[in-house]
């Protein structure tokens, strides 16, 4: 175990899986003599060379494009989206091209491809610059969305997404690159799929990934102070949900709050309470409440910005309601 | 524009008959499946390749084993020329689960493994990335591979074709871009579509050779073609080619075409490749009459066993409903 910044450990799962098949490139906006926009692939360049740490000019859908052709042909592509505001305009090759190709091709040609880069809103850059994705991704077959809230995970998600045959979107947060933590050494795997308690509770159940976990984590401190005992449950990955767990913890609390940083309406979050509705009904004891991104595009003033995102005291707010301890 | 001169003018008489052969298959594969679709035994769109047979036929003649091709939803006609059995393609028209890709792609989305067929693509300009990317894999192999990627005139003003031809020519991919130009992207003509239809230009704007061909002669096709794929092999740079080719029927069967005149249509039905090298042949007696004759019989009666398989295929079974979404199975979905 060492400790280290999250975007560090994103670089150790990426040096050991370019290690261990040489089929694996990285390939995207300032990957390689620049060492990443935010550092992510710092020293790829110097340990593997222009052939598999490759810079591109500014062509999302090019590269996307090339990408997915790569993979067909048998080589394993790493995608870097300098900003996940960047994949839309790839959008046609992640979508028409990328997750549907196995399908379309009658499993002929998958698609063992990794697009990856951070999502959601980075400090003050306003409207086009903090779009969440995951919503989007996620809403269509053939893609799998992964997005780790801590160092560690991250690490182990990721090699899991390298080694999946499918194409995963694999959504990192600029805002939680620095944070620091133990990050196994060599060979760790989180499977795809598989969500994780993060930390255990009996009277609601908080369910939040990526960079909201952080923010589950402190409103699960202060609910504490008032006897309030919150469960965090990480999905981890998106898409397929680990509907066993979220079932278990629901089964437990029979209370939940559900916190994306996106946007509320057909957000994530949404299909998470109709799952949970639909398979869980008789088990809870309030409606679900839950927190997203208000209905506007990302403002720039400081004031405004903080009232479009999911804070810790609307958190703490909604984990009260549920428990009708208002 | 770039020149290649043809080393060998003449084909031997016995590519000939076989480039004769798949342009007759296509041609037929065609017309059955437009019937097909009049019989309502196949829906959605079917965009035929009938007119355009000697671009696909004569480029793809040069295709090594190793290379890679990847078209537009106009499909059919290239699958074929590479070797695509014609009952894999009538059953995918067909909705049935013995299609090229197991009835769930349809007429825009053939596939071929075998031949390195990265598919028919339904999106305008979506193919260019995943053509581009088949010759950065050749490099990265170093399998001297080279990619042949079709499209259409309208393709050349979606922003996917700038990009990747820059891509393919900033990093040396053997990339041969074929513009099949039938002059039309759907209903518009092109020059109500492309400020610059001197197509073949385009490449210069990236440092790169540009072809102009006559589509409807394969002869021209096929020799221009051999010293050009030639080229491509060994620079590993990219090329643009521009086809000037005609479709003789509308953009899918649904177009009744009333953007076009009738002697427009006539005019290039005179210069019919099929017609032109079948004419060829028998003038020069590399063929009898009847053998010609017997040859088009050969290949609509396997376009007929093609039809009676699709026909006979059962349609896929429910279970494939959910099958190859994902190969690897994660997680508890």
């Amino acid at each position: 175990m060492a400790v280290m910044e999250m975007k560090e450990a994103i670089n150790q799962a990426l040096k050991e899986e370019m290690t261990r098949d040489e089929k694996v490139f990285i390939l995207g906006e300032e990957v390689a003599e620049y060492n990443g926009a935010y550092k992510v692939t710092k020293g790829l360049l110097d340990q593997f060379g222009p052939k598999r740490v490759i810079d591109t000019p500014i062509s999302e859908a090019g590269f996307a494009g090339l990408a997915v052709g790569a993979a067909m042909m048998g080589l394993r592509p790493v995608v870097e989206f300098m900003s996940f505001n960047f994949s839309l305009v790839a959008m046609d090759q992640i979508i028409s091209n990328a997750a549907k190709m196995y399908y379309m091709s009658g499993g002929l040609y998958n698609i063992p491809m990794v697009m990856r880069g951070p999502n959601g809103a980075g400090p003050r850059v306003s409207s086009q610059h903090s779009h969440n994705m995951e919503s989007v991704f996620a809403h269509f077959p053939g893609l799998h969305v992964m997005s780790p809230s801590n160092p560690k995970d991250a690490k182990g998600m990721l090699k899991s997404a390298i080694r999946c045959n499918d194409p995963v979107v694999f959504l990192e947060n600029e805002l939680s690159y620095g944070m620091k933590d133990e990050v196994p050494d060599g060979e760790f795997l989180v499977p795809i799929g598989k969500g994780d308690i993060k930390r255990e509770g009996t009277d609601v159940t908080i369910i939040a990934w990526a960079r909201m976990m952080s923010l589950a984590k402190t409103a699960a401190d202060e609910l504490a102070k008032e006897g309030i005992h919150a469960e965090l449950l990480d999905p981890r990955t998106l898409k397929p949900l680990d509907m066993p767990l979220i079932a278990q913890s629901v089964r437990k609390t029979n209370r939940v709050v559900i916190v994306e940083e996106g946007h509320f309406f057909c957000g994530l979050g949404a299909q998470i309470a109709d799952n949970i509705y639909t398979e869980l009904f008789d088990y809870l004891d309030s409606p679900i409440i839950r927190i997203a991104q208000s209905e506007n595009p990302m403002p720039y003033a400081a004031n405004l910005e903080a009232a479009t995102l999911p804070s810790v005291a609307k958190i703490v707010n909604a984990a009260k309601h549920v428990s009708y301890n208002v | 524009m770039a020149s290649v001169k043809n080393e060998v003018p003449t084909i031997a008489k016995d590519k000939m008959l076989e480039m004769l052969e798949k342009m007759l298959n296509i041609r037929h594969f065609e017309e059955a499946s437009i019937k097909a679709y009049q019989q309502k035994k196949i829906a959605g769109f079917l965009h035929t390749y009938i007119g355009q047979e000697a671009v696909g036929v004569g480029t793809l003649a040069h295709k090594q084993p190793q290379d890679a091709v990847v078209t537009t939803y106009r499909c059919h006609g290239l699958s074929l020329a590479l070797g695509l059995p014609p009952k894999a393609g009538m059953a995918e028209l067909f909705g049935r689960v013995t299609g090229c890709a197991r009835g769930k792609g349809g007429s825009m989305h053939f596939f071929d493994k075998q031949h390195n067929f990265l598919g028919g693509h339904g999106i305008v300009g979506g193919q260019f990335g995943v053509g581009i990317g088949a010759a950065f894999k050749s490099n990265y192999d170093e399998d001297n591979a080279v990619s042949f990627i079709f499209f259409g005139d309208g393709a050349t003003v979606q922003g996917t074709f700038h990009e990747c031809f820059n891509l393919a020519a900033l990093w040396d991919l053997p990339a041969i871009f074929i513009c099949e130009d039938n002059q039309y992207g759907m209903g518009t003509a092109c020059t109500r579509a492309i400020a610059n239809t001197v197509i073949a230009s385009k490449a210069e704007a990236y440092g790169c050779k540009g072809y102009t061909l006559n589509g409807m002669d394969l002869h021209e096709v096929h020799d221009r073609m051999r010293d050009i794929v030639k080229e491509v092999r060994s620079t590993r740079r990219p090329v643009l080619v521009h086809m000037k080719t005609y479709r003789y029927f509308g953009h899918s069967v649904s177009d009744a075409g009333a953007y076009r005149s009738k002697e427009e249509v006539d005019s290039y039905k005179a210069r019919d490749p099929i017609l032109a090298i079948s004419r060829e042949l028998i003038d020069g007696k590399s063929i009898t009459e009847d053998e010609f004759k017997n040859l088009q019989k050969k290949i609509k009666n396997q376009i007929q066993e093609a039809v009676d398989f699709a026909d006979e295929s059962p349609e896929p079974p429910l279970e494939e409903l959910t099958q190859h979404v994902y190969m690897d199975e994660v997680g508890n979905a």
